[in-house]
């Protein structure tokens, strides 16, 4: 299920004097299965651009194709494209409402109209997706921590069997490892479950170590769109955008400034470890 | 959510915006008063002039303030056609239930008069005074009810932390219908039952985050030494200037003249107008 964002552009507040384009002319197009990391500053329109692919937001001008279609079309239904393409929001624990875990991952798929029994499969499949214990599936919602609340709030969306899922910084407020379990079940989701996976962060060695391709928003713009390794040449652009490389992109350079000749593009901890090694002995 | 204009703060610079939020109210006040205790047409038109000064000289564009006034339309309209049919007097037309009277007529006239110009004048007031100043006004003017244990700093606390929080609920609220949009949630269901049960997904965790909200903010403000009026200070304490004391003047003197008017309308009518002409439907 490609999808293909055309001239995409989001103005809000349009003919006030507060007028702003938050998503401002971006094509690009999505293919199956790719693990694509998002990544801006605060107010680059990252969250814009992602309610727009998801049909949550009528395009000031352009439009979006899901599988060949235009999304913004008249007489298409958007309902349709709901379990398909997920979206997980910002503390998406915010949105947890039932007085269950299970019945908060049932609502999902309950939504597209599932009979009773596929639905809880689904939301069972879901829960242990995320990596839930069943003893808390039928606790409330509210009484668990926020790691584990966040996970069930992906497990309401994982719920869907989504083809694509859109992740607005799911690492924010977690601890390291709360972030590693997100990250690493994230990756799992793209690698053996085929999903196509739209991250969205503002830490770069979030995404650094697990996606196929970056792009880079600023200003509503799609400034770069590359590998990581490409991505992470461009050093003066990031910076002048309010990004920054990863940590380890940065030590790998001032190991060169420092006269050992190591090539600078390691991106992860154990590209640097092998490159390190490769120059010592 | 975007009728909510009525009365919303707007942005200009103008005498009656620097004015200080107590003399607006006592103001204000004065002149709903006035609407009601006398009604005849003379006062009307005094309080008709004073409120046209006040409106130009508060630079608020007309048309913006009108805008507001369409809400509450249906309301007018209504009270004008109960007044209409509905008021004993001498019937003018008569069918089924309905008669329509000189005193009937009358009264819908003045009705709506009144009603207008009472809601322009309240909305001159917010659209001219930020929620903070209000407070703050509304704090100070009532500070002597501290002597009966009223706890008026908190009361205006209360406000403008309410007043504080209207937009950032909303935005609340629409990132919540969103999320579950996604999820498949329909909010736009024709069944008034389904209309109904489809909005526990989102009131339940918009509730969630006012109390988050609440007892965080309760912490941060303790986290910064609050503990309530007593020896508080303002970062902006409001002090009369002399377009404050120029505008009670004016203020008296619209009361004065409105009293007058009242006490002897009803001897410049009878001067003015022979019995039963049609323009004595208006006094």
């Amino acid at each position: 299920m490609p999808i293909i964002a055309d001239h995409l552009t989001f103005v809000y507040g349009a003919k006030t004097p507060l007028q702003t384009t938050a998503v401002d002319d971006i094509s690009v197009k999505i293919e199956d299965g790719q693990f694509i990391g998002l990544i801006g500053h605060t107010g680059s329109g990252k969250t814009t651009f992602l309610q727009l692919l998801s049909g949550l937001i009528k395009p000031s001008s352009g439009t979006v194709y899901i599988n060949g279609e235009d999304i913004y079309a008249k007489d298409f239904d958007l309902h349709s494209i709901r379990g398909k393409v997920g979206i997980v929001f910002q503390y998406p624990e915010h949105q947890l409402f039932e007085e269950t875990v299970f019945k908060d991952v049932c609502f999902g798929p309950k939504n597209m109209g599932l009979d009773q029994k596929e639905t809880e499969l689904k939301a069972y499949e879901a829960l242990k997706l995320v990596g839930l214990e069943d003893e808390v599936f039928y606790q409330s919602p509210f009484d668990l921590s926020g790691g584990q609340k966040r996970r069930v709030a992906i497990a309401g969306v994982l719920s869907m069997k989504p083809q694509v899922l859109i992740l607005d910084e799911p690492t924010a407020g977690l601890d390291p490892a709360g972030r590693k379990e997100i990250l690493g079940l994230i990756e799992k989701l793209c690698r053996e479950n085929k999903m196509t996976i739209i991250l969205v962060s503002h830490s770069m060695d979030d995404v650094a170590e697990y996606v196929d391709r970056i792009l880079v928003i600023n200003n509503g713009k799609l400034a770069i769109d590359a590998t990581p390794k490409e991505v992470f040449k461009h050093r003066e652009e990031l910076e002048e955008f309010g990004l920054s490389l990863p940590q380890v992109t940065k030590a790998m350079i001032s190991i060169k400034e420092s006269g050992i000749p190591v090539k600078t593009d390691a991106i992860t901890v154990d590209e640097a470890i092998e490159e390190i090694m490769r120059v010592l002995y | 959510m975007k009728d909510i204009t009525l009365g919303q703060y707007y942005q200009a610079e103008s005498v009656i915006h620097r004015l200080d939020p107590r003399v607006k109210l006592v103001g204000t006040l004065l002149y709903m008063i006035s609407l009601f205790v006398f009604n005849n047409i003379f006062c009307y038109i005094v309080a008709a002039i004073l409120l046209a000064v006040v409106i130009a000289l508060s630079k608020v564009p007309i048309g913006y303030m009108l805008k507001g006034m369409r809400a509450i339309m249906f309301i007018m309209i209504f009270t004008v056609i109960f007044n209409v049919f509905f008021t004993n007097g001498d019937n003018l037309v008569e069918f089924w239930i309905f008669h329509i009277s000189k005193e009937g007529i009358r009264m819908a006239i003045l009705m709506m008069v009144r009603l207008t110009l009472l809601i322009i004048s309240a909305s001159i007031m917010t659209l001219t005074t930020t929620p903070n100043r209000l407070t703050d006004g509304l704090e100070k003017l009532f500070r002597p009810l501290k002597l009966i244990k009223l706890p008026v700093h908190e009361i205006a606390m209360m406000m403008s932390i309410a007043l504080r929080f209207i937009p950032i609920l909303m935005e609340e609220a629409d990132k919540i219908v969103k999320a579950q949009t996604a999820r498949g949630a329909r909010f736009d269901s024709k069944k008034l039952t389904e209309r109904a049960k489809s909005l526990i997904p989102l009131i339940v965790p918009l509730f969630i985050s006012a109390f988050r909200r609440a007892s965080d903010l309760a912490l941060a403000m303790e986290a910064r030494g609050y503990h309530g009026g007593d020896g508080r200070t303002k970062l902006y304490p409001l002090k009369y200037a002399s377009r404050d004391y120029i505008s009670y003047a004016v203020l008296i003197l619209y009361v004065a003249i409105i009293v007058f008017l009242g006490i002897t309308s009803a001897r410049i009518i009878a001067h003015l107008t022979p019995a039963n002409s049609y323009l004595s439907l208006l006094f």
